[in-house]
């Protein structure tokens, strides 16, 4: 009787929640969209009904309506799961980890070069090399998460270096050691070494897409019912506190740092081992730990919230290539994507300010 | 009698809060008029309004008859308002007389230099024309802060202020300064001057005003004549019950030493000595109080006991086991809780669910956890148990800690310190910005607690509250403890001189000073 009444005032308490939190970002979304249609009317100069018809039913088609487009799709989202996720788990823990970028990249080239190791069986490859992205991701956060934790330096600054170090490591063998001739990327992984296709080998989309889904779940369960969680969110939200109550803020700072890093770390193996069987030569960065940054804020930081987050992103990213098929110029889709973050910024803004006003009341009353 | 001010039909509304509900407040020439109500009550916001940093959202303002519209603290002070604030706006690393030009330099014959020796001068004929003993050249950060206050009301009379405004100006000072500051404000009014005084602490109601408003959530209550009433009767009006001034408790069985701290020393944030060699013991079934003005090294002492900053001398002794220099987690377990001074800052992650923030502290321990693993059914029976015994008014266990008034949290923190059973349980500043009633239960737990037979360490800068839950009373001063005193054989006068650096007496010269 009072179980089911506990019961009953927390899941009131959560549909509340619920309800609080899923507002602004679906009203982001629908603002973006609906700006986007101007665009459309404005590039094909249309009116707003068949603005809105084409606009809709190209994003439709390049994201589910087909199924090469929808597999895509999926391919797209993968990625951005891992690096979603990885920001969030920092941003849990007041981190704002650029690095994700690098560290996805330095998860790639572990997995280009492990790849290529012949001889041994497939499932211990795979294993070999998803560990290492893993454990090269986790390095790769550690050093800036240790020298704030240490020296207070900021995390920002030094993982937007890392990233730079990282491109040009992998840049460093994906042209030297373990070059292809001919092509601007990687020799191939061996097929011990690659994720299984499950649709069939020709589509791109592979289990890395259900090692991320589950890893939504890990990670829901180790931010709120494990002693780890706890130990990184009240650092979050307030080091003082948590420090008074016998947390060593320094020590889940570099936590913070590693998880996050690890999360990127095996997203960047599984998109080589899955997705790609090669490392490219970067000129620019993978975007998938910056667009990570995106699919954490519109999702709130929340492990759940990724994995739709990531399908919205990942979907108009692949939908891209399709709105070129409608003439509609595909930097639409960015201007989706950029309009729906200034509205999840815009409703951060507001919260700030809201919090701030009533502390100043309080404070004067 | 003439009014200088008058303010008619005030209404303020933050979000959330109605400060101020349609007020009507006048100040007569010549008096001091005490602005009584509890912390919350809305006095502040009230003279802020008066001084210009508020627009109101209704209501008329007249000085002088004439009716006005302050737009700021420079309109407020072309009227000759001025407003000492609680927390003192004054440049650390200047003197005197350049604090209190500040804003309105007197120049040199051209207008590009500042006369100093004009500044000088003009400062020191103030002082003494009102019985200020400040020296203009002293540098802020050398000089104590019941100076510091007098330089602030010199700032506002260099700047023509006939009307002064002190926001809470006895809560920094030692009893003798308190005396003083009675005495400058009675010359002042002898000098034609008006003032208003904002406070909850009703002895300095009866020693300083002419006239008291007593505010109550935001609402004027009455105002009254002084002479007409007494402080029980404005305590009543102020919270709107009866209410038991006094603490009662039974005669200390006083037992065996819990903590030892020897020859404590430790650093500030700016790497400078704060703690300069602290000895003190505190027994189990005794209330220790710590008196002392702020900044004397309270503060510290207790983040080095519980771990939060390190000492760099001496030692703590939790029952015989050295507790020096260990991280917060070991102190935790060897049984010291604390009941912080900053409630938002360090007793609370606002932002948790009172559920999380039950068992801060305690989160890694069983029955909480196991492994790595929480269990949130017994956490949250746990909440409810500490909601129920301490009598928090919250809807459930869910909300989150920044949703409960100020009170209730800190009744929440105690719920959660006190369940723990601890050896010891230090209460810094336990009931700062509570309402009476919250006051009055907290009190009756801390004493409860020594009654069971705990030590209890409590450090206060309202002395009246030290004076009354302590059992002996530890004054601290410059980073030392210069006197430890039996609570029911000393008073206000001799605590009063130790806290301000003197000695007594009839005090062995142990603890001499200098």
């Amino acid at each position: 009787m009072i179980n089911n009444k506990t019961k009953n005032v927390a899941f009131n308490a959560l549909v509340k929640k619920a309800i609080d939190v899923l507002m602004f970002p679906l009203i982001a979304i629908l603002l973006g969209l609906f700006v986007a249609v101007f665009f459309v009317m404005w590039a094909k100069n249309l009116g707003f009904i068949d603005g809105t018809a084409t606009l809709f039913s190209a994003i439709w088609e390049g994201t589910f309506g087909k199924r090469a487009n929808f597999i895509e799709t999926l391919v797209a989202m993968t990625p951005l799961i891992f690096t979603g996720l990885a920001h969030s788990v920092a941003f849990r823990t007041g981190l704002f980890n650029i690095g994700v970028e690098g560290q996805f990249i330095m998860g790639m080239l572990a997995a280009a070069l492990i790849g290529l190791i012949p001889g041994i069986p497939a499932p211990i490859h795979v294993t070999l090399v998803l560990l290492g992205g893993l454990i090269f991701g986790a390095v790769w956060a550690a050093i800036p998460g240790y020298l704030k934790a240490k020296v207070g330096t900021n995390e920002v600054v030094n993982t937007i270096m890392m990233n730079f170090i990282a491109m040009n490591v992998s840049n460093y063998f994906v042209k030297g050691p373990i070059h292809r001739e001919g092509s601007a990327s990687s020799k191939m992984i061996l097929e011990s070494a690659q994720l299984y296709r499950f649709l069939s080998p020709s589509e791109r989309v592979n289990v890395g897409l259900f090692i991320g889904i589950a890893l939504i779940f890990v990670i829901y369960w180790l931010l709120w019912k494990t002693t780890i969680g706890y130990e990184l969110r009240a650092v979050g939200l307030n080091m003082h506190a948590a420090e008074y109550g016998g947390i060593n803020s320094k020590k889940n700072i570099i936590l913070a740092m590693v998880i996050s890093g690890a999360i990127a770390g095996l997203g960047g193996a599984a998109h080589v081992a899955g997705t790609i069987h090669k490392a490219h030569q970067l000129v620019g960065f993978t975007n998938y730990g910056f667009d990570g940054i995106a699919v954490a804020l519109l999702a709130k930081s929340h492990p759940i919230g990724v994995l739709f987050s990531s399908l919205l992103f990942g979907g108009l990213n692949s939908s891209a290539r399709i709105l070129q098929k409608f003439r509609i110029p595909k930097q639409i889709v960015y201007i989706i994507q950029g309009i729906i973050i200034i509205f999840v910024a815009a409703d951060y803004i507001y919260k700030w300010l809201k919090e701030k006003k009533k502390k100043e009341a309080i404070k004067n009353a | 009698m003439e009014k200088v001010i008058e303010m008619r039909g005030i209404t303020k509304i933050f979000p959330g809060v109605i400060a101020n509900d349609n007020v009507d407040f006048e100040l007569r020439k010549g008096e001091i008029h005490v602005l009584l109500g509890e912390n919350g009550a809305g006095k502040t916001t009230l003279m802020n309004i008066l001084y210009g940093l508020y627009q109101p959202d209704k209501g008329e303002i007249y000085v002088n008859g004439k009716k006005v519209n302050i737009k700021g603290p420079s309109d407020a002070i072309a009227m000759g308002i001025g407003m000492v604030h609680q927390h003192f706006m004054l440049v650390h690393n200047f003197t005197v007389a350049e604090n209190i030009i500040l804003g309105s330099e007197p120049k040199t014959a051209f207008g590009f230099k500042i006369d100093y020796k004009k500044a000088i001068k003009d400062v020191k004929e103030l002082a003494d024309k009102y019985g200020f003993n400040v020296d203009p050249n002293s540098i802020i950060e050398d000089i104590t802060v019941g100076q510091q206050q007098k330089v602030e009301i010199l700032k506002a009379l260099y700047r023509g202020a006939e009307i002064l405004i002190l926001d809470e100006p006895t809560a920094v000072l030692t009893p003798q300064e308190i005396e003083e500051l009675g005495q400058i404000l009675k010359n002042l009014v002898k000098e034609g001057k008006s003032i208003i005084l904002i406070t909850h602490k009703l002895k300095e109601v009866m020693n300083m005003s002419d006239r008291v408003t007593i505010v109550r959530r935001g609402k004027v209550v009455d105002t009254v004549n002084t002479k007409d009433v007494d402080m029980d009767t404005l305590a009543e009006m102020m919270v709107g019950r009866k209410v038991n001034l006094v603490v009662e408790k039974k005669p200390a069985k006083v037992g065996d030493v819990v903590l030892k701290i020897e020859n404590l020393q430790a650093l500030d944030h700016r790497k400078l000595p704060k703690l300069k060699g602290v000895d003190l013991e505190v027994r189990s079934g005794e209330i220790l109080g710590i008196a002392g003005v702020d900044g004397n090294g309270q503060t510290e002492l207790v983040e080095v006991i519980t771990g939060l900053r390190r000492a760099t001398g001496g030692r703590v002794i939790l029952k015989g086991n050295d507790l020096t220099n260990r991280a917060p987690k070991e102190i935790i377990e060897a049984g010291i809780s604390n009941i912080p001074e900053d409630r938002h800052k360090h007793g609370l992650v606002l932002k948790f669910s009172l559920t999380e923030n039950a068992v801060l502290g305690q989160h890694d321990k069983e029955p909480f956890s196991k492994g790595i693993i929480m269990n949130y059914d017994v956490i949250r029976e746990h909440a409810k148990k500490l909601i129920n015994d301490f009598d928090v008014r919250t809807p459930n266990e869910e909300v989150h800690a920044g949703a409960l008034s100020g009170g209730n949290q800190q009744k929440f923190i105690a719920a959660r310190e006190i369940t723990k059973d601890p050896e010891l349980l230090i209460a810094t500043q336990p009931t700062r910005g509570l309402d009476v009633g919250a006051i009055e239960y907290i009190h009756k737990r801390l004493v409860e607690e020594r009654d069971k037979g705990k030590a209890v360490l409590l450090v206060s800068l309202e002395l009246d509250e030290v004076m009354a839950l302590s059992d002996r009373i530890a004054v601290m001063y410059d980073g030392k403890i210069v006197g430890i005193l039996d609570a029911d054989k000393t008073n206000e006068m001799e605590l009063g001189i130790l806290m301000a650096g003197g000695t007594l007496n009839k005090k062995e010269g142990e603890h001499d000073k200098q």
